[in-house]
């Protein structure tokens, strides 16, 4: 983690450090429950789940707990330029990697509503998950490394989770045509793709904070993957 | 908690008790030198005052006799319808009023008794007859003031032959209010101060109305127009030399130009003036430079922020803020002026003026040179006078000095 | 098929022409004190009704720069102006050019109070009287008022106007002193570090003060307190070791400033 430089006050400089580490925190959490959450969804493991659902309480207190310290840094050090728009981009990243979080225990909420272990989409679920959880690593360390290249590196893989999902939406209306019986499963497997999908949008979202936050310059509209699937549909 | 106890014990310990003693001695000292200085002046000071006072408040008593004068009997031959025109005066001064008075004298006192009286108790009788014609024509008793060898035995200072005299005649002390208005004679119980206070004050007018001038105007030129180089640092090196050189040479230098060269009046105070606004000047242009340069530059910035001209920064705000400090100056430098004699001695001033001047083109004398000269004297009835003078040039001194003080109180201003 | 991310244009791109034209103008000024130089190669523009500030650490040559402005570097004995300072289009240089209505079209408020020692009807009257801009006293009366009141300071002190000023608070003094740059009815006003000496209530009401005044007159002010820059002006100037390094609109120098040194110094990681 780069350490902030020079301050002529040092805690000042110490401030800013304890707020990328809180960033940090939460980031390594909130994959954490990404991951844990896949994994519950696999093997139906139900203690898992659950123990995600109640971890998520701890990133909602840091949460809380970087939104405090983003505020007191602006109120005490006037920040200005590069360090303001860093903790104004902390502060946006922390309700994001919240949401987040969020979606893991929504996903390990559906874990015990789903009894049948052998829905063929379901092999691809991890996949997704991965690159999905890999761009929320990558992008907060782009943001505590104030590197900017990486974040639009890490808008670009978006596209990848996009059409994961599209191909499980398309896999699943097929298998939801197929056997009425597994439109209850094939629901709860759509709303668990969608908000894996939701965490690759997220950590796009974080990717253009982390841009602005470094550069100074806000990133023109991205394309949305996704927009094609409105054509398809009737 | 043993580290607190070490910073207790630092603080009350012994060794700082010593400290703490030894800065309470030192501060002692310095307030009881400090009190034994100023003590030790206050001391001079009395003393020279109270010296003064006791020799010099004599001066301004005289003794007064009473004297029995027959007048119809006497040899005075004097119309008394001349008394009362225009000429009394001239009548009075040549009807031998002396020969009156010794007549009258011996025939109280005895012989001898015509040393009781002179000159001033003649002119006493003479103002005593022009105010009252009446007198010419009986036998009256009149007080009249002794002559200055009776005036010094009644003081108990003279002749033990005249003193006896004196004892024998009804005398009284009263208050020489002469001594205030006549100027200077060669009788010293009739001699004056006004003539030189007149001379003195005249003098000071002309220094005052030359050095006061021009001496700050310089001050304001060196002080905020003239550049800064090798020519107005020398000006500043003479100018300060100038102040310190000894005020006989400025004698010399009025002798040579003001007299010899312009041919100004001798003994004039015009001329005393001019001499002595050469000495004053230089301190004026020194006190005036400092208080100029005290004055903050802020309200220079000030004043040149709003658009004043710089002329019109100097005579608005830096002169009415420099002007406590020119005052100082000034007057120290007149306190100065006032009282020197030897510069004032070279180009004259020791004549005898029997008169007080007319103006300033006129011959006159000054206090310092009058108290000189009446201090040569011979004549024991000097000796008192000098000191009376001496006490009445204090005085002056103390006025005028009283007067710039309230003035410079008054442009006080503080910034 | 993804397009290329490009960043959009900043603010800072924009070229500051679209101000129009400057009430006065710097191009290239030069500020030697003997031998040494103590500003280089300054180029800057000040608007009617903006505040331009100057910002830089200590000894930066601000105030230096601030001072060519009315030409009060005149007074300081071996300072040599070079370069061109312009006021409405004339060099205020030039020979022709009187210094001393300069100085009242350009007037200077001090860092610390300086108010004459005089009453305070006298101090703000003057300034129109050495002009000659009031011609009765009736006219003087209401200039005075005018500008007790546009300096915010009539209600204080309207019933003690022959009271020295003296005797005045420091913030009050500061606004008698903006009172008597305003009574000879400037054009620009320079301010150098104006509330430096004073409390932040007396400085939150100098700074409402300057905002206030800012539809009437340029406003130029030196402050080595960015806060209050960024509060007050809408143009900044960033000095630094006798150069100017970075001017531009002042919430693009405080949130994303082009240079790095500008960058650090407004971030506290300067020295």
């Amino acid at each position: 983690m780069a350490t902030s430089s020079g301050h002529t006050i040092k805690a000042f400089d110490e401030d800013l450090d304890r707020l990328r580490a809180l960033i940090s925190e939460m980031g390594g959490l909130a994959e954490h429950a990404i991951r844990e959450s896949m994994r519950c969804l696999v093997n139906h493991d139900l203690d898992g789940a659950a123990k995600i659902v109640e971890e998520d309480k701890k990133l909602d207190a840091l949460e809380i707990e970087t939104e405090k310290r983003a505020v007191q840094l602006i109120a005490l050090r006037a920040p200005m330029a590069t360090d303001l728009r860093d903790v104004v981009a902390a502060l946006k990243i922390s309700s994001v990697v919240e949401r987040i979080g969020d979606y893991a225990k929504n996903i390990a909420k559906r874990v015990p509503l789903l009894a049948d272990r052998d829905i063929e989409p379901l092999s691809l679920m991890p996949e997704m998950a991965k690159i999905a959880t890999q761009m929320v690593h990558d992008v907060l360390n782009a943001f505590v490394e104030r590197d900017a290249e990486t974040a639009l590196k890490v808008i670009e893989r978006d596209k990848a989770v996009d059409d994961f999902y599209n191909s499980i939406f398309r896999t699943l209306l097929t298998y939801m045509m197929e056997n009425p019986n597994n439109i209850g499963q094939s629901a709860h497997l759509l709303f668990i793709a969608k908000n894996v999908e939701r965490v690759g949008d997220h950590a796009t979202n974080i990717a253009e904070m982390v841009y602005y936050a470094a550069t100074g310059q806000h990133i023109m509209d991205r394309p949305k993957g996704d927009d094609d699937m409105m054509v398809e549909t009737v | 908690m043993s580290s607190a106890v070490a910073t207790m014990n630092r603080w009350t310990g012994e060794e700082m008790q010593k400290r703490v003693a030894k800065r309470y001695a030192a501060e002692r000292r310095f307030r009881f030198f400090g009190l034994a200085a100023v003590g030790l002046s206050i001391a001079f000071l009395a003393f020279l005052l109270v010296s003064m006072a006791w020799q010099g408040l004599g001066g301004f008593s005289r003794t007064e006799t009473k004297l029995t004068i027959d007048f119809p009997r006497s040899d005075l031959i004097l119309d008394p319808a001349a008394l009362k025109g225009p000429q009394a005066q001239e009548v009075v001064a040549t009807a031998g009023l002396e020969g009156v008075l010794e007549q009258a004298a011996v025939a109280q006192f005895g012989e001898g008794a015509g040393e009781l009286f002179g000159g001033g108790s003649a002119r006493s009788l003479g103002d005593q007859l022009i105010a009252d014609p009446g007198l010419l024509s009986r036998k009256v008793e009149l007080w009249l003031p002794v002559s200055s060898k009776a005036d010094v035995a009644a003081k108990g200072d003279g002749d033990p032959a005249i003193e006896k005299l004196v004892a024998k005649a009804e005398t009284k002390r009263v208050f020489n209010g002469e001594f205030l208005t006549a100027s200077d004679a060669t009788d010293p119980s009739v001699v004056g101060v006004w003539g030189a206070l007149k001379g003195s004050f005249l003098t000071i007018l002309v220094t005052m109305g030359l050095a006061f001038p021009i001496g700050v105007l310089a001050a304001l030129y060196l002080e905020e127009f003239a550049p800064r180089n090798r020519w107005t640092d020398m000006i500043e090196v003479s100018i300060n030399n100038l102040a310190a050189v000894p005020s006989i040479i400025f004698g010399l230098l009025g002798l040579a130009v003001f007299l010899n060269f312009m041919h100004l009046p001798r003994s004039a105070p015009l001329v005393g003036g001019l001499t002595l606004a050469l000495m004053t000047m230089p301190v004026i242009v020194i006190a005036g430079r400092n208080a100029i340069k005290s004055v903050p530059p802020s309200i220079r910035d000030a004043a040149l922020g709003v658009g004043a001209s710089k002329m019109q920064v100097v005579f608005h705000h830096v002169l009415p803020l420099a002007l406590p400090g020119i005052l100082t100056g000034t007057i120290i430098g007149m306190a100065r002026a006032l009282g020197e004699t030897a510069p004032l001695l070279m180009i004259g001033m020791r004549a005898f003026i029997a008169s007080p001047p007319a103006g300033i083109t006129e011959p006159a004398s000054v206090l310092p040179v009058q108290i000189f000269l009446w201090s040569d004297e011979v004549d024991r009835g000097f000796v008192e006078k000098t000191s009376a003078a001496i006490i009445v040039l204090l005085v002056f001194m103390l006025m005028m000095n009283g007067l710039a003080i309230y003035l410079r109180n008054k442009f006080e201003r503080r910034w | 098929m993804i397009d290329t991310i490009v960043p959009s244009p900043t603010e800072t791109a924009e070229p500051a022409v679209v101000d129009g034209p400057p009430k006065m103008s710097a191009r290239s000024v030069g500020v030697f004190y003997g031998e040494k130089q103590a500003l280089k190669d300054v180029s800057v523009d000040i608007h009617d009704d903006k505040v331009t500030a100057f910002i830089g650490p200590s000894g930066c040559g601000k105030s230096t720069f601030l001072r060519c402005l009315n030409r009060m570097n005149d007074t300081i004995a071996g300072a040599r102006v070079t370069g061109d300072i312009d006021l409405d289009g004339e060099d205020i240089y030039a020979s022709k050019m009187d210094v001393v209505q300069l100085r009242a079209r350009v007037g200077m408020v001090f860092q610390k109070p300086n108010p004459f020692p005089k009453s305070i009807y006298e101090n703000v009257a003057y300034g129109p009287r050495i002009h000659g801009l009031a011609a009765s006293k009736g006219e003087l009366d209401g200039v005075v008022e005018s500008s007790l009141r546009r300096a915010g300071l009539w209600e204080e002190v309207s019933d003690r106007l022959q009271e020295s000023g003296t005797a005045l608070s420091g913030g009050q003094q500061q606004r008698l002193c903006i009172a008597r740059a305003i009574a000879v009815d400037p054009e620009v006003i320079l301010m150098d570090e104006p509330c430096s000496a004073l409390d932040p209530i007396a400085t939150a009401k100098i700074e409402e003060l300057i905002h206030e005044l800012r539809g009437r007159y340029a406003i130029a002010i030196v402050t080595h307190n960015m806060q209050q820059a960024a509060r007050v002006s809408q143009r900044t100037a960033f000095f630094h070791l006798g150069e100017m390094v970075e001017y531009g609109r002042t919430k693009d120098i405080f949130t994303n400033p082009v240079q790095q040194r500008t960058q650090d110094y407004i971030t506290g990681r300067y020295g």
